[in-house]
């Protein structure tokens, strides 16, 4: 579904990505995880493409096409959604209007129908049940008052409405207490499908005791240095990253 | 193109000709007489007045209008169409600044309550309307509301007397059709609401044909103990129109006001709100939007004199402005020495879309009482980009996101309309004004209601995070 090959990136003339290779198939779950600062989350603003971030180096194919030439809008329209660390809050603009006009926006790039008022709110009403959202909350303006916990709720229920191939999840679990950590991974967990691939990037191996990913990849310095299964995230648990600081670089493409 | 002193002798001898001419009553011709002999002293405004540094009226200054009541013109109701609200509402329309009985149409409304033209009034209701008119609105400092006071003729007369509430909606619409003519109007509204009583009033602004044209209107408001008013000002004027608005408003003890002004376009447009809270526990609200493009100028003025203790005052404009388009918003708010605990907030917020418009926005506080609460804050920026690129990350492209927050943020104001036949059309009209507004077709982003109080909550929590 997507492979990133030799991805370099910078920040304001600063090297953050230093030459990423991933592959992650339809249907799998992989996990990035790694210290601060070393460019988790940049790989996933690049992959959802924030213009912050200026690609010097390498490609990543989605379904064919390199998706770095491609606007953000184009991306989500094409599938890729981004679980953001910090979701933003968007004054006078309710998130069922907001979702409404994406949702027809992406099913009429489908070749799909659009939905109507009443059909759309049949598909929330369902999948609000998904994280226990209130559904209340969306007919307020985008995260307005909203709390850090249905902040991060409120990401995952606009990707259970929109459906898309390939989910970022951009430290979902940050600031979460274990409820709503239990909540947040059940509506992710109840969204995997042969057909739709995630990568989750995280800072605490905790969330993977809920999800439980295919591919563990320790991200360092801008370089992923080891790859691993579900096993490398407890051992890093144990060790900390630490160990893997000093390791070589791995110089083959990771992943299956 | 005339000079100061050309301009003086023409308002000079139109003015001795209206005295001949018209049959002004005699308790007005001092009104009059010491409106034009103010006027010709103090002469328009210049850049060097503090008051005007933004705002440059020499093009008004500078041209020879003729009075709009020389110039012939037909209206008809198709013509006015696109500005009449709903069917239901009492309707007032001036053409010109002249009373259209044919294009009014009158709505039953409760017993004492007096609606009609100013002209009308100065004969039927004398004794109401020389006990009001020209009382408030400050004809010895300011040159266009003395321009306004020696040359008025006509306009609205709204009376409600104690206990009074008038559900019905008083819509006053004046249209100009000057057919390219320099032509000049100067409405006069008074609008005087008894204790207890309660109106709402939509004033509102339209230039059926280009043209240079200039509109100089003048409302005064009287809240009594206790009254309630809720009164709109919608500019629709021509592009090339000049308009001069002054609004004065006198609140007597817990009397509740708001007053809403939306600019959508005209020329060079000033509006002046000028509020003074004279009795214990009066709430005023002033509420803008305007929304700015090609060459427009538009500057809203306001002073908020709180004389007496326990009032509070909100001042609530956002601007949005494209093109190389000019906004101008002076908020003065005045605490007098008696006037503690005093509660008094003032937001001006400003979208620029474009890097040649330009805004000038002027914060000003005058507080002698020593236990009062007043905020203020201005902001003037770019869209959000964070904002946009969340919406873009679900799918919706750059242009329509960029439209959708713009009318978000304009959207917060009109929300605090309260009538809503005129908040869907302001609505509506705004959708029209903005960049790719035709792309915002999945309804109004944001579910409006009359709980217009929960919004300026939301809105002071914002500014004071």
């Amino acid at each position: 579904m997507l492979e990133i090959k030799n991805l370099h990136a910078n920040v304001e003339d600063h090297e953050v990505l230093k030459g990423i290779n991933l592959t992650v198939k339809a249907g799998e779950v992989h996990s990035i995880m790694g210290p601060n600062g070393s460019g988790k989350s940049t790989l996933a603003q690049v992959l959802a493409g924030r213009d912050t971030y200026e690609v010097t180096d390498g490609e990543a194919i989605y379904k064919g096409k390199n998706l770095l030439d491609t606007e953000p809008d184009e991306r989500a329209l094409e599938g890729i959604f981004m679980a953001f660390q910090y979701p933003v809050e968007i004054p006078g603009v309710s998130t069922s209007y907001f979702l409404k006009a994406a949702l027809n926006a992406i099913r009429k790039h489908r070749g799909q129908d659009e939905l109507d008022a009443m059909d759309f709110l049949n598909l929330v009403k369902e999948k609000v049940k998904l994280v226990d959202l209130d559904e209340k909350l969306l007919n307020r303006a985008i995260n307005e008052g909203f709390s850090g916990g249905e902040k991060k709720r409120n990401e995952v229920f606009q990707m259970a409405v929109l459906e898309p191939s390939l989910c970022v999840m951009d430290e979902t679990d940050s600031g979460l207490d274990i409820d709503a950590l239990k909540i947040v991974s059940d509506g992710i967990n109840k969204l995997r499908d042969p057909n739709r691939a995630f990568i989750v990037v995280t800072h605490y191996q905790r969330l993977l005791n809920y999800i439980v990913p295919d591919k563990v990849h320790v991200l360092i310095d801008g370089r992923i240095v080891r790859s691993g299964g579900k096993e490398l995230a407890l051992e890093l648990e144990e060790k900390g990253y630490a160990w893997l600081e000093k390791a070589p670089p791995a110089s083959q493409p990771v992943g299956v | 193109m005339l000079d100061v002193k050309e301009s003086r002798d023409i308002y000079q001898s139109e003015f001795q000709q209206l005295k001949e001419a018209e049959n002004t009553p005699s308790w007005l011709l001092p009104r009059r007489q010491a409106a034009i002999d103010r006027f010709l002293a103090l002469g328009f405004p210049t850049t060097r007045d503090e008051e005007w540094k933004y705002t440059n009226v020499a093009p008004i200054a500078k041209t020879a209008f003729e009075q709009a009541g020389t110039v012939e013109t037909r209206v008809t109701n198709e013509d006015i169409g696109d500005y009449l609200l709903d069917a239901t509402f009492c309707r007032l329309v001036f053409v010109n600044g002249r009373y259209s009985a044919e294009l009014s149409s009158a709505a039953a409304l409760p017993d004492g309550v007096k609606v009609c033209s100013l002209a009308d009034a100065m004969q039927t209701e004398q004794t109401l309307v020389e006990t009001h008119l020209a009382k408030y609105a400050d004809y010895e400092n300011q040159a266009f509301t003395a321009l306004n006071t020696a040359f008025m003729q006509d306009g609205t007369f709204v009376f409600v007397p104690r206990g009074v509430i008038v559900r019905t909606p008083i819509h006053l619409l004046f249209v100009s059709s000057a057919n390219g003519r320099a032509i000049i109007s100067h409405p006069r509204n008074l609008i005087v609401c008894e204790a207890n009583s309660q109106v709402s009033v939509i004033e509102s602004y339209a230039g059926l044909d280009s043209g240079k044209y200039f509109t100089n209107t003048v409302t005064e408001f009287v809240a009594g103990e206790n009254a309630v008013i809720d009164h709109y000002k919608v500019e629709q004027e021509s592009d090339d129109a000049y308009h001069v608005t002054t609004r004065q408003i006198y609140q007597e003890r817990d009397s509740n006001v708001s007053s809403h002004t939306v600019t959508y376009s005209g020329g060079l447009i000033r509006n002046d709100v000028n509020t003074v809270l004279d009795g214990e526990g009066c709430n005023c609200m002033l509420n803008g939007l305007y929304v700015l493009r090609g060459s427009q100028h538009a500057d809203h003025h306001l002073r908020v004199d709180h004389a007496k203790p326990h009032c509070n005052s909100w001042e609530y404009y956002k601007g949005i402005l494209s093109d190389q388009s000019r906004g101008v918003f002076t908020g003065r708010i005045i605490v007098r020495e008696d006037a503690q605990k005093t509660d008094a907030k003032q937001s001006n917020m400003n979208l620029l879309l474009s890097p040649d418009a330009l805004v000038d926005t002027k914060p000003q506080l005058e507080i002698l009482a020593d236990d009062v609460k007043c905020t203020h804050g201005a902001t003037i920026g770019q869209i959000d980009e964070d904002a946009i690129f969340y919406l873009r990350s679900r799918g919706i492209r750059e242009e329509a996101a960029r439209s959708l927050l713009t009318y978000a943020f304009a959207g917060e104001s009109l929300g605090q309309v309260r009538i809503e036949p005129l908040r869907e059309r302001l609505l509506d009209l705004l959708s029209t004004r903005l960049p790719h507004g035709q792309s915002l077709r999945f309804g109004r982003p944001f579910e409006y209601d009359d709980d217009f109080s929960k919004i300026v909550r939301s809105a002071d929590k914002r500014r004071e995070t």
